[in-house]
């Protein structure tokens, strides 16, 4: 908070003739990246490893936490309330300052890099929430997605259309107006176009129903088939550990269990205290 | 009953000023609607922004004419505008860099920017009078009138007359040129787009590899941009003097508010409705009665306020429309 | 904490002593200095001071409504001219005949006038029909146009050259001062209860226009107070100049301290009015000071600061908001009436919103938001600047120019110098805010 912010505090911003907070930024567009070295033989295709940190100069919130996908696979990180997940995946996308550990993405150290830097370098975001442009169309959300490509996104554009047909009939209509379903998909859609070499989708289903919750699971299990590997956090443990090739159960921050999605369900530790018995 | 008369008189007293005039508030609102949708706060230095751009105009229009240089039948303002614009958006980019970027850097709340601009208002204001003064200057030249009264009277037999004058056209012709730029620009240009992304989320704009300052820099030469021709054209319809510039800004801001702020459409819509709102409150509608009705003799001049009353309609309009619809006509969000 | 606490109380109330003594000394040298910089002249060291002083109250109004509550009030001007109204309403002396003219029309014409709005919004809230009530208000304009009309233009017939308007009642001009408060916040209910109404406030814009409109009317209802033409000779409260010229006891009194009568006299009469104001100014921050510690002001602190939280606790923000915007607006109004009585003079054309509106709201940012005491000093502060800057701008053109031959340029740059002013209070009110937000004195 600066100062200017701790004197004025609230004032005067609830008169709308003023002041406009739709819209606003919190990110901090301007942090500048550090270079990049060379990433670890064996390395799985995206890892963030021993990752120790917090928000600003807060205290920490993960201890020592590893996250990894392998090419073509499904990771998820599943926990209870407050554990860490969403942390870790920014943690992994650089919106977090990290006091130790790495991240490191197809053979190259990205730990220095900012978050914008990271999407040129192939990472693809769906943040949990405001994750589309609300007053343009579902067409513009997709080409502001490919807005660091100069190459031709028609065909892009017609996969992403192709995996999401219900989107595809709305392209003209304003992306705020569509449903929660089909916002997701404009929002997994407008990641995908960067061409991204990894998904990363922060609780896709948060706010679904269980019916549209299935159907965007099935996409995000055809994109992962595809040949695109996908980490994302997820709130519904059980039908989330169903479609993971690698499941990371995260508690207070640090790593609780490991496993693959199967190993997981048959675990009983992890059954009873996440999955309900 | 006399309707082609009529028509005339309304025509020549209500329909062409208000047109001219609401053109001009529409351009002023979209520049205020875009600072507001983009950098998020009502910027009250954008009426001496106008009064600036439009005395550099008028400085630029004078070297001209001294040189010799003049645009034959149009106002040789014309000629001057484009590097009026650019030097305007030179000296509003300057209190970007200098006033607006460190807030933008703090993530300071928007309401400290509307104070900022407050300060940004005085110093405009100041340079303004230190570059021109506070006298009332007419610095249009060229033909005055493409119909004047006279002629059309002739032409068309008609006892009323009908004037059109080149500034009013010019004002008209001008002011849609710019909106279809202005809206090609927006809807159709990657960087335009870019802009809108910037408006609706920020944050996922800047994730989207849009640089933030690329786009807040594009906001304030367009804004710059259109303030230098909406002060240009209203003074050059009417005549430039630097505490009009400060008064129009209450229209101005209705407008923008009326169509719902951050929405470009809505700021045209919004300027014309306040522009005909206010020509129609305060003109004397006896005359036209007359003709429509000549059997009935009303006491007085069928005025409904007085001239002086102007702003007191744009603000009536602007409580109703929040009364009834309080995002605006339009719903303002994006730009 | 609590020794925290104190510390940061005691080094304040360190910090605004010694600014104020700076400001003192500011004023001493005004009066006894006599250079480029500073005139040398008590009288006009008080009159400084004197407008000084309403400023500071207006900067209280205001600071009220942004400090305690956080509403953006941008017609200053516009309250200020609603109190100035008071002293020509009630204690100009009576108009012979303008009543008798059309005071019992006009009267009536505004009661219609008032009472269509409020059938309008019953009309309204009962039916919930549009076409009703824009019939009710088309019937009603036209009959407040039948009544009004013929009543103004009687009025304004009435001895145009001298008069031309209602009068007064002939009251104690003191007395108009509270009713300019009074005038104020009635402007400030009707505005404040529909803009603070709305779903999210549009007080600003709300404000501007309103300012705008007030001033409009003051200039164009002849019949209210003479409009353009201004009302002069609006009674005094303390002694005129000229009856302590003519007094013998005073000039004899003058004269053992070393003053010429002309020169005592108008120092007699500005540290009257200085007494006046101050007295008034006391109180108010008195009051202010009481409201914000007490449980009312607590919570207003609290709204600003949370307003969410505060909603959630059941306390009706809408409320207390307008509450606090029609208590600052009062005091802006009496300012208003104050500033019309040591003029003396009403004259609509002077009320510009850079110089009532604006500049009152450099003088709150500058002086702290949200410390009484900060706003009095940053008024006081800024006013001496606003003055002195038309006095210093073009000394330093002079001064930065003397080497230059005298050239079209030259001569352009030292006439335009007294304009500096505004450029200085709009580079101190950026500073300000960029450097030391929260101003002279910190709000505790």
């Amino acid at each position: 908070m600066s100062d200017q912010d701790a004197v004025f505090g609230k004032r005067g911003n609830r008169d709308r003739s003023v002041v406009n907070p739709q819209g606003r930024g919190t990110a901090d567009g301007e942090r500048r990246s550090g270079p990049t070295g060379p990433g670890r033989t064996g390395d799985p295709f995206l890892i963030g490893e021993n990752m120790t940190g917090g928000y600003g100069k807060g205290a920490d919130i993960l201890h020592d936490c590893t996250i990894a996908v392998e090419a073509g696979q499904i990771a998820v990180i599943v926990g209870p309330n407050g554990a860490g997940k969403s942390t870790a995946m920014k943690a992994i996308f650089g919106m977090l300052n990290l006091r130790q550990g790495s991240v490191r993405l197809n053979g190259q150290d990205i730990t220095a890099l900012n978050p914008q830097d990271r999407v040129k370098a192939g990472m693809g975001f769906v943040p949990q929430v405001n994750n589309i442009f609300p007053s343009m169309t579902v067409e513009e959300n997709l080409e502001m997605g490919a807005y660091i490509r100069n190459d031709d996104i028609k065909q892009t554009m017609a996969q992403v259309y192709d995996l999401f047909p219900a989107v595809a009939e709305k392209r003209r209509q304003a992306a705020g107006e569509l449903s929660g379903g089909q916002r997701q998909q404009v929002a997994v859609g407008r990641a995908l176009m960067t061409q991204p070499k990894v998904l990363m989708l922060d609780e896709p289903t948060a706010g679904v129903s269980p019916i549209v919750m299935d159907e965007l699971f099935d996409r995000i299990i055809a994109i992962a088939r595809g040949g695109l590997p996908v980490l994302m956090v997820e709130q519904n443990a059980r039908q989330a550990m169903m479609i993971a090739d690698k499941a990371y159960v995260l508690v207070q921050g640090a790593n609780a269990h490991t496993g693959t999605g199967h190993e997981l369900m048959q675990n009983d530790e992890v059954r009873r205290t996440f999955l309900g018995g | 009953m006399d309707i082609l008369n009529a028509l005339v008189v309304f025509l020549n007293f209500v329909f062409i000023p208000a047109a001219a005039y609401g053109a001009q508030l529409a351009l002023g609102a979209l520049g205020v609607t875009l600072i507001y949708g983009i950098l998020r706060f009502s910027n009250f230095a954008h009426g001496d922004t106008m009064a600036i751009g439009t005395a550099i105009v008028i400085l630029l229009t004078w070297g001209l004419q001294a040189i010799g240089i003049t645009a034959g039948p149009l106002p040789t303002a014309l000629i001057a505008l484009p590097l009026g614009i650019a030097l305007t958006a030179l000296l509003v980019l300057g209190t970007d860099r200098a006033v607006y970027r460190f807030y933008r850097r703090q993530k300071a709340a928007p309401i400290i920017l509307v104070m900022a601009s407050v300060g940004v208002m005085f110093v405009m204001n100041g340079l303004t009078r230190l570059l021109i003064g506070v006298d009332e200057y007419r610095f249009d030249d060229g033909e005055r009138f493409i119909i004047d009264v006279r002629s059309f009277r002739e032409m068309t037999g008609l006892p009323e007359g009908l004037a059109l004058r080149s500034t009013q056209a010019l004002t008209l012709v001008v002011a849609v040129l710019v909106v279809i730029a202005l809206f090609w620009f927006l809807n159709r240009t990657k960087s335009g787009k870019a802009m809108r992304a910037y408006s609706d989320n920020e944050d996922l704009a800047l994730l989207s590899g849009i640089d933030p300052e690329r786009v807040v820099r594009l906001t304030w030469i367009i804004a710059a941009g259109l303030a230098t021709i909406a002060g240009t054209l209203y003074g050059l319809d009417k005549s430039f003097k630097a505490f009009n510039y400060f008064q129009i800004l209450l229209p101005i801001f209705a407008a923008a508010i009326v169509g719902g702020l951050g929405n470009p459409v809505g700021a045209i819509a919004g300027g014309f409705l306040v522009a005909f709102s206010e020509v129609a409150v305060t003109y004397p509608w006896i005359k036209i009665v007359g003709y429509v009705a000549p059997w009935y003799e009303p006491g007085g001049l069928m005025q409904l306020l007085g001239t002086e009353y102007k702003f007191a309609v744009s603000f009536v309009i602007l409580i109703v429309v929040l009364l009834f619809r309080p995002t605006g006509l339009f719903r303002g969000r994006s730009v | 904490m609590a020794t925290n606490r104190q510390a940061t109380t005691s080094h304040s109330r360190w910090r605004a002593l010694i600014l104020f003594a700076v400001l003192a000394i500011l004023f001493v040298l005004e009066g006894t200095v006599r250079n480029a910089m500073f005139s040398g002249s008590w009288n006009t060291s008080l009159a400084i001071l004197n407008m000084g002083l309403l400023s500071a109250i207006t900067a209280l109004g205001v600071n009220m409504q942004w400090g305690y509550a956080g509403l953006f009030n941008v017609g200053v001007v516009g309250f200020l001219a609603m109190g100035a109204l008071a002293p020509v309403l009630v204690s100009l002396p009576p108009v012979e005949g303008a009543w008798s003219a059309g005071g019992t029309r006009l009267m009536g014409a505004l009661l219609v006038g008032l009472g269509t709005l409020a059938l309008a919004k019953l009309a309204w809230t009962r039916t919930r029909s549009g076409i009703a009530t824009t019939i009710v208000l088309i019937a009603g304009f036209v009959a407040y146009r039948w009544l009004f009309d013929p009543a103004v233009t009687a009025i304004e017939a009435n001895n145009p050259a001298r008069h031309g308007n209602i009068g007064g009642l002939g009251l104690p001009v003191l007395l108009s001062w509270i009713v300019g408060g009074a005038f104020a916040a009635v402007a400030a209910w009707g505005i404040g209860k529909v803009a603070l109404g709305l779903r999210s406030d549009y007080l600003a814009i709300a404000t501007l226009g309103i300012g705008e409109i007030i001033v409009a009317v003051l200039k164009n209802e002849d019949w209210l107070a003479r409009g353009v033409k201004n009302i002069t000779s609006i009674p005094r409260p303390v002694a005129a100049e000229i009856d302590l010229q003519n007094n013998p006891e005073f000039v004899d009194f003058a004269a053992r301290w070393g003053f010429g009568a002309a020169e005592a006299s108008g120092i007699w009469v500005k540290l009257s009015y200085m007494s006046l104001f101050l007295v008034v100014l006391l109180v108010i921050i008195l009051l202010a000071e009481l409201a914000l510690n007490s449980p009312w002001g607590r919570m207003m602190r609290a709204i600003r600061d949370n307003e969410t939280a505060a909603e959630a606790m059941g306390k009706d923000v809408t409320r207390r908001h307008l509450q606090v915007f029609i208590l600052g607006s009062a005091v802006i109004g009496v300012a208003g009436a104050m500033m019309v009585t040591l003029d003396g003079l009403l004259a609509p054309t002077s009320y510009n919103p850079l110089r009532y509106t604006f500049l009152i709201w450099v003088m709150v940012i500058v002086g702290g938001s949200g410390n009484n005491w900060g706003a009095v000093l940053g008024a006081v502060t800024i006013w001496f600047l606003w003055i002195k800057a038309e006095v210093w701008g073009p000394a330093l053109i002079a001064l930065l120019t003397g080497p230059l031959p005298d050239s079209a340029v030259k001569a352009h740059l030292l006439d335009s110098a007294p304009h500096m002013r505004f450029i200085a209070m709009g580079l101190v009110l950026l500073l300000v805010l960029r450097f030391a937000p929260r101003g002279l004195l910190p709000e505790r």
